[in-house]
């Protein structure tokens, strides 16, 4: 690898660090102006012509408030739980292929930060660590409702994993691989995997849900059992950090379900832009449609937020474990029949 | 190798902090830290799905599990068992022993030869896969049928007997 090579990778890994933050900035700004639209109202629209610089004025809000330590929290895991939060929050983006190799002048430059050939099982590995960021910092602050926060997102995340796992399964039976850049080269044009896995996708989107902590399925900050959930002690940045990273969590959500189910950076009719625009130009309109569809899924997650109230805890263990972990597995058994009765009779 | 030897040298140090911890929630995050440090061990051994599992399954559920049951007990200073002096000096005497004894047997074997695999791609989720499915299938599944009547021991312990069950 020369040294062009490490330069290009180190400035995708800034444009990708610097889109998450921004996206996730923004996503913050969509959500109320979402809010207000569905609730008939305008939103923030003061800072800035339509509001839109009401993120960088929540931002600094936030690096001005006073930081508060409880006495009796243990200081250090204090600190640590945001800054894992965040931390696993951006660390999902290495695995994602963000478009097709770009030609620039002849070199190619490839639009993924690094191709593991288990990258689905990476993410996985992200997901299930980001549990960590909630329990640490909810026990470290030395309070029954952080406390009650943290140990329903432990078992929340513990229960949804399994079934989104399930649910990957069944499309990795049809993929054969567990790299995401070649699934994503596998949905070339119009074959996306959701025509192949609708049940699939239901499931992986549900989960993704309880995942990220959205509503109908934020019972870690439930703000009317538990005054704040796991964040309720903190204030300043550190609470900002919580904030923050469960937008980017959206983000990168958005981004894997965009790649594993929605075609990625595909698009019916690509081949021919491609062929009419270059290589150096295809692919970034093949970006360009990517995040387009990321953006319908933050939407998504923000239309649901907004329109289907909190499910009860009892409620959320058994639409998890009695629910969906049998309609993962019958789809697995469904995807088994079907691929190998397809392949008997010849298509 | 001095990789190797740094990722080896963290492995000890944080299960040595593992059980010389004062709180047993400190204790399960070094153990989260000596996990991980394992997962490293996996991925220079080329071992890519190994180390992956091994991070999501101990890192992301068990421990998560260990550390979820330990936030839920009572950790107060005077629910800890005082432990009397001769039992501290049993056990330090016992693991004495066991160590000498282990240390013996070990030497007595020899330097190991170091084991050179005839393929290093082996650890890859394919080669794996084909391996568990074909030579292995029979220990493989026999396995699962360990872990279904471990789960189906957990169920039957957690469910209410119907005859004293008021």
């Amino acid at each position: 690898m020369g040294l062009a090579d490490i330069l290009i990778k180190f400035g995708l890994i800034l444009i990708i660090f610097v889109i998450s933050l921004v996206m996730a900035m923004y996503s913050t700004y969509a959500e109320r102006k979402v809010a207000a639209f569905f609730q008939d109202r305008i939103g923030p629209n003061r800072a800035g012509p339509w509001g839109i610089l009401q993120p960088l004025a929540d931002g600094g809000k936030m690096f001005l408030k006073e930081e508060i330590i409880p006495t009796n929290a243990t200081p250090f895991l204090f600190i640590v739980g945001p800054s894992l939060a965040i931390l696993t929050a951006c660390i999902g983006s290495a695995v994602i292929p963000w478009g097709q190799t770009m030609l620039i002048g002849g070199y190619p430059v490839d639009l993924q930060v690094t191709d593991i050939n288990v990258g689905v099982l990476y993410i996985f590995g992200v997901v299930s660590l980001g549990v960590y960021g909630v329990m640490i910092g909810g026990w470290a602050s030395n309070n029954k409702y952080s406390l009650l926060g943290a140990i329903r997102a432990a078992s929340q995340n513990i229960s949804y994993e399994i079934s989104m796992g399930l649910s990957i399964i069944a499309l990795l039976m049809l993929t054969g691989t567990l790299s995401l850049r070649e699934i994503a080269e596998q949905q070339h044009s119009w074959h996306w995997n959701v025509l192949r896995q609708p049940i699939g996708f239901i499931l992986f989107i549900v989960c993704a849900f309880a995942e990220t902590n959205r509503t109908p399925f934020d019972l870690p900050e439930c703000e009317t059992e538990l005054v704040g959930g796991y964040h309720t002690e903190y204030s300043s940045m550190k609470l900002g950090f919580y904030l923050f990273a469960e937008y980017i969590n959206m983000f990168i959500s958005s981004a894997v379900m965009a790649t594993l189910y929605w075609g990625g950076y595909n698009y019916p009719g690509m081949d021919w832009v491609a062929a009419h625009t270059g290589p150096a130009l295809g692919p970034l309109i093949g970006v360009g449609i990517f995040f387009i569809k990321i953006i319908l899924f933050i939407f998504f997650f923000m239309w649901v937020r907004w329109t289907i109230p909190r499910f009860r805890y009892d409620q959320l263990m058994d639409l998890g474990w009695k629910i969906l972990i049998p309609l993962a597995i019958a789809n697995i058994v469904l995807t088994g029949v079907g691929s190998t009765l397809l392949t008997h009779f010849g298509y | 190798m001095s990789t190797f030897y740094f990722i080896a040298f963290l492995s000890i140090f944080f299960s040595i902090l593992v059980i010389s911890a004062k709180n047993p929630v400190h204790s399960i995050l070094y153990l989260i830290l000596t996990f991980f440090t394992f997962t490293i061990h996996y991925i220079l051994m080329n071992a890519q799905f190994l180390a992956i599992v091994n991070f999501i399954v101990y890192m992301g559920a068990i421990l998560v599990l260990f550390l979820y049951t330990l936030m839920l007990i009572n950790l107060n200073k005077d629910s800890e068992p005082v432990k009397p002096f001769m039992i501290k000096f049993a056990g330090v005497f016992g693991g004495g022993i066991l160590a000498v004894a282990l240390a013996a047997s070990l030497k007595s074997l020899g330097a190991s030869d170091p084991v050179i695999l005839k393929n290093p791609d082996l650890g890859l989720v394919k080669n794996l896969g084909k391996v568990l499915f074909n030579e292995f299938l029979l220990p493989f599944e026999v396995s699962s049928v360990l872990l279904l009547s471990a789960m189906v021991g957990a169920v039957l312990l957690a469910t209410k007997d119907p005859k004293t069950a008021a």
